[in-house]
């Protein structure tokens, strides 16, 4: 399983500061500390990026990789900007990850890139019509995308199909949904399409105590489900692994003798599969 | 072979809720999705409460206001012509005239026009606020005291307010409606956060927001079934009270209720109109799991109770 640390987003009030300042310090304090935890590859996300976005790409680029010796996931909907991070990429410690096409016109020359700077790329399952009702929608627009990869010379073994992970809070019914689409994903190749999530969307919304339970417990199931790759708290994760035997115990219909974990597992699990409905304090109940 | 239909049985069943203390109304219940009593029991049919406000109705569209003409001026003559004329079950009396931008009536003034209306019915009352948050908490906790032993339902509590009127429902003995914005989500998260207050589950009513015709009915719809099914077949006990649709509020405030026969002919006689359009909103939320209804039109109201005939 590879670990794309996430934390590096414009999103973030800290790293946003960095950014405009370009204060190497931040940066690259997080992209260490996220290689230590067990990212195997950095997301540098710059958000849309319409202003100074090829001069800001390439200034993380170069930032995250003085720093870690990994590949870096190059993170915005700005092709100018993803192609001039592509330009400095150091290629030593890995090949690039572009994120994201999609079944969206507007996205198709994204894939151009990746052909041209042999970059692995993302393919996010939705098209310009909105978000895909369910696991079969998503299987089909893997389908365009994987064909339109092909007519532009990527191979179908640098793409990572992403179904997109939705908020629990409010789109419950997709948790599941995403799980069967990582599925079905793996079948539409041989050897099997390589998958990747957005995982941290799945608790979008909900309070922050719930957050990383909800990662964790998703991300072994899409684990188990055949994931390869997660945009993830790699901390998170490494602790998500140390629970595994219990999750998959409890998967399993055993029990496991801490009865407060087993109660934790037990709900999260039963929300995720839609067997309980979501509230914010589900675990209370 | 003879045919057997295919049934579903359900492992979750609707708390029963009782209001009123001398002529009570019993909702809730059944075991089984709405009218669907070939697969287990519909103990009660819906409850219909008429809608009569603390204010005259000058909001309100000509067709229902004039049904109210004489009566409408005074809460209790109004309560009383609902419940001796038109055979109400039950009054739902909206304190409107106690919004800020309303008439700004005091808490006080509000218990009083509630002790006045239940000196004058038997019926079982139920008492809204304004739909103003902070108002409301104030309005709401008033009205419940000055209600104290009459077994009425208090509402709306509302994520931003629950706390104050779910304490003055539970102290007074009256069962709330616990009110949230289309969103099954939240709808389940305030049952929960009022439960855990120590307010008992089964004295709680389910609001999830009502919507008319045309203007939303789809997601009401969507939503009430949702937290039907999560009651009845996931046994889900925060989703388990009965379901109110607010009808009349939302239905005679569209312009369907309202727009001239001059202006728009091809729309069809309003005096029908708004009448069918209250009817077909109301009728649609019974099948889609709403126990107990509010209304403004005695016609459209007995449409619906025609309809329930035929359906129970």
């Amino acid at each position: 399983m590879l670990i794309i640390g996430e934390k590096l987003s414009i999103i973030a009030k800290r790293v946003r500061e960095a950014m405009f300042k370009r204060d190497k310090g931040p940066i690259q304090e997080i992209a260490i500390r996220q290689w230590k935890e067990g990212s195997g590859m950095i997301d540098a996300n710059i958000g849309p990026a319409e202003d100074g976005g090829e001069d800001l790409m390439q200034w993380m680029v170069t930032t995250i990789q003085e720093a870690v010796h990994l590949p870096v996931c190059l993170d915005t909907t700005n092709a100018k900007a993803l192609e001039a991070g592509l330009q400095v990429h150091n290629n030593e410690w890995g090949r690039p990850l572009i994120n994201s096409t999609s079944n969206d016109p507007e996205r198709f020359p994204i894939l151009e890139l990746a052909a041209k700077y042999n970059s692995q790329i993302i393919g996010l399952t939705v098209g310009k019509g909105g978000l895909p009702a369910d696991a079969e929608e998503r299987a089909a627009i893997a389908a365009e995308i994987m064909a339109r990869a092909m007519e532009y010379g990527v191979p179908l073994e640098d793409i990572y199909l992403d179904p997109l992970v939705l908020q629990i809070a409010t789109s419950q019914d997709h948790a599941l949904k995403v799980i069967e689409a990582i599925k079905m994903f793996q079948e539409m190749n041989d050897p099997p399409m390589k998958t990747v999530v957005g995982l941290s969307n799945i608790s979008n919304g909900c309070p922050k105590a719930l957050r990383p339970i909800l990662n964790k417990y998703y991300f072994i199931m899409l684990m188990n489900a055949g994931l390869t790759a997660a945009i993830a708290d790699a901390h998170e994760m490494a602790e998500a692994m140390q629970e595994k035997k219990l999750i998959d115990d409890v998967l399993a219909g055993k029990k496991i003798d801490d009865a407060q974990k087993m109660a934790e597992i037990t709900k999260t699990l039963d929300v995720i599969m839609g067997k309980t409905l979501y509230a914010h304090s589900y675990l209370e109940m | 072979m003879a045919f057997t239909a295919p049934k579903e049985t359900y492992s979750g069943k609707v708390f029963e809720v009782a209001i009123g203390t001398d002529k009570t109304a019993v909702f809730g219940g059944e075991n089984v999705l709405p009218f669907h009593s070939f697969e287990g029991n519909i103990p009660h049919r819906p409850v219909i409460a008429y809608e009569i406000q603390d204010v005259p109705p000058d909001d309100w569209p000509e067709t229902v206001k004039k049904v109210y003409e004489g009566v409408s001026g005074d809460p209790v003559t109004w309560a009383k012509y609902c419940q001796d004329t038109l055979n109400a079950q039950a009054i739902a009396l909206r304190l409107v005239g106690t919004h800020p931008d309303r008439e700004n009536r005091s808490p006080e003034d509000a218990a009083k026009t509630v002790k006045d209306v239940l000196a004058a019915i038997n019926v079982p009352l139920i008492i809204l606020g304004s739909n103003q948050i902070e108002k409301d908490s104030a309005v709401l906790v008033s009205v419940s005291e000055a209600a104290k032993g009459k077994n009425c339902i208090i509402g709306k509590a509302q994520e931003g307010n629950y706390k104050t009127i779910a304490a003055a429902a539970m102290a007074n003995n009256h069962k709330l409606i616990a009110m949230s914005e289309l969103d099954i989500n939240l709808s389940k998260q305030l049952n929960i956060l009022i439960t855990q207050m120590g307010f008992d589950k089964e004295k709680l009513i389910t609001d999830p927001m009502c919507s008319a015709l045309g203007y939303g009915l789809e997601y009401t719809y969507s939503v009430m079934e949702r937290i039907r099914l999560a009651a009845l077949t996931q046994n889900d006990t925060t989703m388990q009270p009965p379901m109110l649709a607010d009808v009349g509020m939302y239905v005679w405030k569209i312009k369907e209720t309202q727009a001239s026969e001059s202006d728009l002919p091809q729309w069809g006689l309003l005096a029908e109109r708004g009448i069918a359009w209250e009817t077909i909103t109301a009728g649609s939320l019974l099948m889609s799991g709403a126990e107990f209804l509010i209304m403004r039109h005695p016609e459209a109201a007995k449409a619906v109770e025609k309809f329930i005939d035929e359906l129970m």
